[in-house]
Formats: structure tokens, C-alpha cells, sequence
């Protein structure tokens, strides 16, 4: 990964100047509870110090303590109250200092707060954000990409989007969304790039992935910090002649199976890349999805460039190992072209 | 802080506990029948003999008021208004059923007419969650207060202390029943704690905390009503805990063989409704007539629930399919009971700053505690209340747990206001221990002031071997900690803050 990532969206219209993607999500919690009172926020650190990572810099002051809850360090009380708060129409927006910290409250998370609906008829419009990703040496409790836990939990909705305006406006929407939405923030990403945001009070919608750069010899699909690596690679093969197609999911469930069949059908080759690990990674959810709905239109296998089946490791040699890169992902799209 | 219990009940609020445990106890009984003739889908867990802890619990709440019951609360869900025929339909997996069949026993709720969470099984969960109601029935400036019930068996869990540190850092409206039935499947209570009282946990929290004879429903009213009072005046959450016992297995499958006989016959003969009966009779209010005509009452409309809810159909396979997702067919607005503008900037805006009386530690103000062995604050010696409570009780209806505290600390602005100053008379100790334990520390007799422990000398043999060159920090090979690029990885400083 380089730290001057390309510019991936298309919806640049200067207005106050470019912001980072924690600016970005620290603007989507202002405007939102500014617009709505019923939006509150909770979670640890989040009010005098600002949150570890400065996201709710600020929220205390504007919205005081009723509206910004600093708790204890209690995952699973976190996430149950947000809960309780939302069954009397509250939308509260629960923060993990890191991701990785959900594992705490899983229980909540998959069989409360998840299940209600279908049970019992009774929504939980909660959003549970948080910093997530490696490639920062943050080593295996500060890196994690659990994504695929919840993916695999029906009445959930998860998001991780990729540019600084994507995380205002899929924000803005899980915050507005009736169902308990995760949203996670890759740390890598939070102040290595910035982006103008669109003006106004926009939105981007949830399960809709973008194509991000057009190309007709594969398909690669992506999202979050490996969407930006896998623009870099793609930079590299058409230096080669090698035209590939870039999708960025930016949610992950629900999934937006049709802009990727699409694609495929397009280009015959599908590349899937992501820093979560191998085994139970989307990338296997979406070779089957492939496998299903667009057989017939492959020219070769579906090839996967992932983190390895390991923990996140520490050391910089050891997490560089770990994670996909650049030349990975060139290596593997130039296999799969020569089909 | 703590007033005398002077609830009266009326004649007619009497006779409302006792139909409601009545019909609690007759509705069980006849979910036992039907699951002996195999119309129960899945287990059936029974509460019978542990009626006067739904009904006298529940009964203390107002309608505006949440519950959230545990499968053993089928008597809350009946005061709370729920029809028997949602218990029965439930229990059958029919379509007319709450969940229209997707959840079985008391695993239902009603957020809007009635307030009522639904419990999953995993147990304490649902004490975060009614927090989180309290804190937001707060909010909105509804005046609520939650209640929910905890087994002596999930009182282990870790929802149950994350939920109670919430709940007590927050001032929550909340009321906890820690239904003590004895047995947690088959693990009975000294094998799980290795404390008498349940109760005494409050102390842990600073939550207040009594316990009740949990088969003297007038006890378990009362004491409740003043809890739920409590609360609503600013000054909770609050924690009951009742002692009762669980009369038949887990479930219908486990026949507690592993209860010894004797502990059986004792509770028997403390039965709820026939020590009720007694009550209400000895204390002249209702006669043969009234209880028959009650009785009656009863079995005429659970003859149509019962009749209802076996007539009804299953639900139809495609059912399975839908409503794992809230599209629009759920509007979502809370009530609001007080002005948008009080939350809304510029009034919600503050000085975002702690502030020395935020700080109590470094304004020595609560510099007390440890584990109580040298401490000498008072603790509140067992009192018991005079109560109107029916008879055969061998301890008091009610008592206060022993380590029932008085909050002193201060209390965070944005919170209810209420909370009792620290009594002057009450000398601070520093750190549990006594002055003399200062003189102590500073004493030669103190082996901590000698020299013994003072580092001798290393030997040479504990120093590190010079290391082998290979091993040293030589130049490190240049791709180590940089990327592809040959830029270090971390340029923002940021990126590493908060971890913990």
C-alpha cells in the first residue's frame, strides 16, 4: 500500500476543502444528531478525550452528557443498552474503541440484537462503528478484520467503505437505517487520504457496490484498504496490456451480487482480494455466488489474494507477510489473465 | 434514605394478586397436561410455586412501565395484560402466536402497548438492554422504570456485572429481581457462590439492595413498589432478591431427583398461593364465595384460550423466509414526554472538561473501602420491616442485605438528583485500614522497613553473556519495517493512539 492512495471517487465537488475519512465520519455524527435527537452516541473514551482515535472529538461539548454516554469498559453493556435504547426509537451509535474489542459483546451482538426482528417483530435501528484493519503494526487485538462473523449472521447489515466520502454518506444511511448496521472504519485509512465531500445532506445508499475503474480482461472485487490496493495493481497490469475491472462492495451485507455478476459476465475473470483471512473470507462467498449465477461466462478459476490463516502478527516483517499487497494481487490477476 | 413500607393494598388489589397467581398456577398446570399429550413443541419450564414473585413483582409497575421476563415470569406477562392465549400459542409453535411460530416459551415482547422485551436464553443479557430502556425512558423524560429478573444461576454471568456497572454508573431507573430459586439446572446455590445473600452484591455497585421472602406475595409487592418508587424519584437502580424455590426440574424432561426430599417438603408447605389463602382469609378479606368466584373466573377463560390456541394452525413453511430485516414495515418514533430543544445545541452544548469535583479521588473525598476487615464504616445491621406479610414466614418478610450502602458519592449533573450526602459522623479511613496501621507502616517493627529486601550485589553469573554478533542490533536489513515501497509503515503518530 502507498500512503498517497489514489483518489477513487467521482464525486468530487470542491467545497470547504478535502477531509480525512475520520473528519468525514466525525461530520456524518455532527449533521446526524444535529438533525435528529433521538440519534445519541455511546461507547468508551468517546466524550472529553474524543474517542481514541478523536472520531467524537467534539460531540460532547455540542450535545452534552444525555447525548454522549461514556461508559465503563463493558463491550456487552455498551452494545445491550443501545440496544434497550432503540426499542424506545432512540438510534443510538455505539463505538468500539477497537473492532477487534466486539468480540467481547458477540453474544449480544448475534443473538440479541440481531434476532429481534425476526423473532419478535421488534427492529433495532443501532449502528456499531468502529476502527478496524491492519497495517499499522497495531499486532493481533488491534488489527483484526472480523467482518465475516457478521456476514454470516442474518439480520445484520455491515458496511466498510473505502474513501472519506463513502464513510459520510453510508454512515449518514446506517444511522437512518431501521436495522442494526455494522460499520467498520479501516485505521489504515483514517488520515492517509483526503477527499472533498459532496455538498450537502447525501447519502450513499447501503448495498450498492461501485465500479471504480472500468476494464475488460478481469474482474477484480475488493473493498476497504484492499480496494486501494487493488487500484494500484491495476495501475501495474495495464502498464502490461492487463485491463482489469475494479469493484469496491463498500457493504458487505447486503451483498450487491449484481453489479459483481455483471462484471463478470463482462470480463470472464474473477479476482477476489481481501485483508480478512483465507479460510470463510467473502472471497468464498462470492466464487460461489459466481459459481451460481455466472458458470457458464468464466474463461478460468476464481483465484483469491487474502491475508494468510494466521493472527495478525507484530512485527513489521511478520504483518507485511500477513498482508496482501500490490505485487500479490499484480502476480495473481497476471495468472488468471493468461486463461 | 429508605422509607417505611406503608403501601396498602386495597380489598380489590388483594384479590387481583390472587387471581393473577391463580391464573398463573392453573395456566402451568395446564401446559403440563398438554405437554404430556404431546400438543407442547420443545421444552416447557415450569414456575409453578414461584407465582408470588411474577405476580407481586410486576404488580408494583405501572402501564407505562417495561418489563423484560425470563421464561420463569409467565405470572408478569399475565398482570402486564398479555392474554393466556399468547402463552399457550407460544408454548404450541402456532401461527397465532405472538412470533407466528418462529419462537417458542415466554421468548416474545410488545414494544408498543404493552412494554415488554423479549428474553432470549442467554442469560444477563437482558440486564444491559433494560438499562439501556431505563436510560432512555429517561431521556425522553418518560418517568419509566425497568424491571427484569435475574436466576441465582445467571446472576454468574458476565452480562450481569457489565449490566449492573452500567446501570449504577448511569443512575439508571432500573429495578433487578434476583430470583433465588436455588437451583441453577441442577447446581445449587452454595456451588455456585460462596455467599449466603445474592443481595450482597449490590454493595458492589453502590446499588441498594433487600431481600424478600419470595413466597409472601404481599412481602414481594411491597418491597418491590418501594423500589420502583425509588427509581422513579432518581434514586436507582434498586436489587431485590427473593428467595424462593424452583418446585419441579429445569424442565419438564429433568425430574430433580437430585433435590434432596426434605428441601422439597419445606417449600411445600410454604406453597405461595396456599400461604396467600390463609392471608387473605385470617385477615377477613374475602370469604369461600369470593375465592370460588375467582376460581371459577379462571378456569371458564382458560377453557377458551386453551381452545383457541389448539384450534389454531401452524404457520404456513414460507413464513421462514421473511422478516429478517425491518423494511419500512416498522415506523420507528419515540415518544417524547419533553422538549427536543433541552437535548438539541445550543442548550445540550457544555464545557467539555472534568473538573475537580468530577474528581473525588483527588479531593480525598471517598479515600474508604477495601474489603471491610479493618473497615469501620457502619454496616446496616439485618432490620426487619414490619410488614403485613402472611404468616409461617421463619425470617422476616423483609430484611435489608446486610451490605446494603447508602450512596455517597456525588452525583454527576446530568443525572437524577437524590442521592444522600456522606454522613460527617462517619470517620474516613484511608485505604481500609486504621491509623494505627499508619504508625504501624512507618515502625521498624514493619518488616517491610527493613533492609531485607534490599538488592545485593549481582552476581556475575546473573549478567547477561555478551551477546554473539548475529544476535546484536546490527543494521537492520533494510526491508525490515518498511513496505513494498521503502517507506515506514507508520507515518502518523495517531494511528497508535488508544490502544489498551
Amino acid at each position: 500500500m502507498s500512503h498517497t492512495a489514489p483518489n477513487l471517487s467521482s464525486k468530487t465537488v470542491p467545497t470547504s476543502g478535502p477531509i480525512t475519512m475520520v473528519d468525514a465520519i466525525r461530520q456524518a455524527m455532527f449533521e446526524e444528531m444535529e438533525r435528529d435527537p433521538a440519534v445519541v452516541a455511546i461507547g468508551e473514551d468517546i466524550g472529553v478525550y474524543g474517542g481514541a482515535f478523536k472520531v467524537t472529538d467534539g460531540l460532547l461539548a455540542k450535545f452534552g452528557r444525555e447525548r454522549v454516554i461514556e461508559t465503563p469498559i463493558a463491550e456487552t453493556a455498551i452494545i445491550g443498552a443501545a440496544c434497550g435504547m432503540s426499542f424506545l426509537g432512540l438510534r443510538p451509535v455505539a463505538e468500539m474503541q477497537f473492532i477487534d474489542f466486539i468480540a467481547c459483546c458477540f453474544n449480544q451482538v448475534t443473538n440479541f440484537v440481531a434476532k429481534s426482528h425476526y423473532l419478535w417483530g421488534a427492529p433495532v435501528p443501532m449502528v456499531i462503528r468502529g476502527p478496524s484493519g491492519g497495517g499499522v503494526h497495531g499486532g493481533p487485538f488491534h488489527s483484526a478484520n472480523p467482518e465475516m462473523y457478521f456476514v454470516h449472521t442474518p439480520g445484520l447489515k455491515v458496511i466498510y467503505p473505502s474513501t472519506p466520502s463513502d464513510a459520510k454518506g453510508l454512515l449518514k444511511s446506517a444511522i437512518r437505517d431501521n436495522n442494526p448496521v455494522l460499520f467498520f472504519e479501516h485505521k489504515y485509512l483514517y488520515r492517509r487520504l483526503k477527499e472533498e465531500m459532496p455538498p450537502g445532506d447525501y447519502t450513499v445508499p447501503i448495498g450498492k457496490a461501485i465500479v471504480r475503474r472500468p476494464g475488460r480482461d478481469l474482474t477484480i472485487v475488493s473493498y476497504a484498504a484492499m480496494a486501494h490496493t487493488s487500484m494500484e495493481a491495476a495501475v501495474e497490469l495495464a502498464k502490461e496490456g492487463i485491463e482489469a475491472e475494479v469493484i469496491d462492495l463498500r457493504t458487505l451485507l447486503p451483498l450487491d451480487k449484481d453489479t459483481i455478476l455483471s462484471s463478470v459476465k463482462k470480463t470472464n475473470k474473477l479476482l477476489v482480494v481481501h485483508e480478512d483471512t483465507r479460510t470463510g473470507g467473502i472471497a468464498g462467498e462470492i466464487a460461489a455466488l459466481v459459481f451460481e449465477g455466472a458458470f457458464d461466462d468464466l474463461d478460468g478459476p476464481v483465484a483469491r489474494v487474502t491475508a494468510l490463516d494466521t493472527p495478525v502478527p507484530y512485527s513489521p516483517p511478520l504483518e507485511e507477510r500477513f498482508l496482501p499487497n500490490t505485487e500479490k494481487v499484480v502476480a495473481a490477476a497476471r495468472e488468471l489473465a493468461k486463461y | 434514605m429508605t422509607q417505611p413500607l406503608t403501601q396498602t393494598l386495597t380489598r380489590e388489589q388483594h384479590l387481583d394478586l390472587y387471581y393473577y397467581m391463580q391464573l398463573n398456577r392453573q395456566l402451568e398446570e395446564r401446559m403440563v397436561r398438554l405437554f404430556r399429550q404431546n400438543k407442547i413443541v420443545g421444552g416447557l419450564y415450569s414456575s409453578l410455586g414461584q407465582e408470588a414473585v411474577s405476580v407481586g413483582t410486576c404488580y408494583a409497575l405501572e402501564k407505562r412501565d417495561w418489563i423484560a421476563p425470563m421464561i420463569r415470569n409467565i405470572g408478569a406477562l399475565l398482570v402486564k395484560g398479555v392474554p393466556p392465549r399468547d402463552i399457550f400459542t407460544q408454548h404450541m409453535a402456532k401461527f397465532t402466536s405472538p412470533t407466528l411460530g418462529k419462537d417458542g416459551t415466554s421468548h416474545f415482547g410488545d414494544l408498543k402497548v404493552r412494554h415488554i422485551v423479549s428474553p432470549i436464553s442467554m442469560l444477563g443479557d437482558l440486564i444491559p438492554v433494560m438499562t439501556g430502556v431505563a436510560m432512555a425512558g429517561r431521556y425522553l423524560g418518560q418517568n419509566i422504570v425497568a424491571l427484569t429478573w435475574i436466576g441465582d444461576g445467571g446472576s454468574s454471568t458476565g452480562a450481569f456485572h457489565e449490566g449492573l456497572g452500567l446501570a449504577a454508573s448511569q443512575r439508571a431507573p432500573f429495578v433487578l429481581i434476583i430470583e433465588n430459586n436455588q437451583w441453577a439446572y441442577s447446581t445449587p446455590v452454595s456451588r455456585q457462590v460462596p455467599i449466603q445473600n445474592l443481595a450482597d452484591r449490590g454493595a458492589a455497585y453502590g446499588i441498594a439492595s433487600v431481600i424478600v421472602d419470595g413466597n409472601d406475595v404481599v412481602a414481594v409487592y411491597q418491597a418491590s413498589k418501594e423500589a420502583v418508587n425509588e427509581c422513579r424519584a432518581g434514586r436507582g437502580p434498586r436489587i431485590i432478591e427473593v428467595k424462593t424455590m424452583r418446585m419441579r426440574g429445569h424442565a419438564q424432561h429433568d425430574p430433580a431427583e437430585y433435590v434432596p426430599k426434605e428441601m422439597f417438603e419445606y417449600w411445600k408447605a410454604r406453597d405461595p398461593l396456599t400461604l396467600y389463602e390463609k392471608y387473605l382469609t385470617g385477615n377477613k378479606i374475602w370469604d369461600a364465595a369470593a375465592k370460588s368466584e375467582i376460581d371459577a373466573r379462571i378456569e371458564r377463560e382458560l377453557d377458551v384460550e386453551q381452545k383457541f390456541a389448539e384450534d389454531s394452525p401452524l404457520p404456513p413453511p414460507e413464513l421462514a423466509e421473511e422478516g429478517v430485516y425491518c423494511d419500512g414495515c416498522h415506523k420507528i418514533e419515540a415518544d417524547w414526554k419533553r422538549a427536543k430543544s433541552e437535548v438539541s445545541p445550543p442548550k445540550s452544548s457544555i464545557d467539555p472538561t472534568w473538573r475537580l469535583k468530577d474528581l473525588p479521588a483527588y479531593t480525598q473525598a471517598t479515600i474508604t473501602g477495601g474489603n471491610g476487615a479493618k473497615n469501620s464504616a457502619p454496616t446496616q445491621p439485618p432490620a426487619s420491616v414490619a410488614a403485613p406479610a402472611a404468616a409461617a414466614a421463619t425470617v422476616p418478610a423483609v430484611q435489608k442485605s446486610a451490605a446494603a450502602p447508602e450512596r455517597a458519592e456525588l452525583q454527576p449533573e446530568h443525572l437524577a438528583a437524590g442521592v444522600a450526602a456522606e454522613d460527617p459522623a462517619v470517620p474516613r479511613v484511608p485505604f481500609g485500614r486504621g491509623p494505627k496501621d499508619k504508625a504501624f507502616r512507618q515502625s521498624p517493627e514493619n518488616p517491610q522497613n527493613k533492609p531485607a529486601y534490599s538488592r545485593a550485589p549481582k552476581e556475575k553469573s546473573f549478567t547477561r553473556p555478551p551477546q554473539e554478533k548475529s544476535f546484536s542490533k546490527g543494521p537492520r536489513n533494510k526491508s525490515f519495517g518498511k513496505n513494498a515501497q521503502g517507506k515506514p509503515f507508520t507515518k502518523n503518530p495517531q494511528d497508535k493512539q488508544g490502544r489498551r
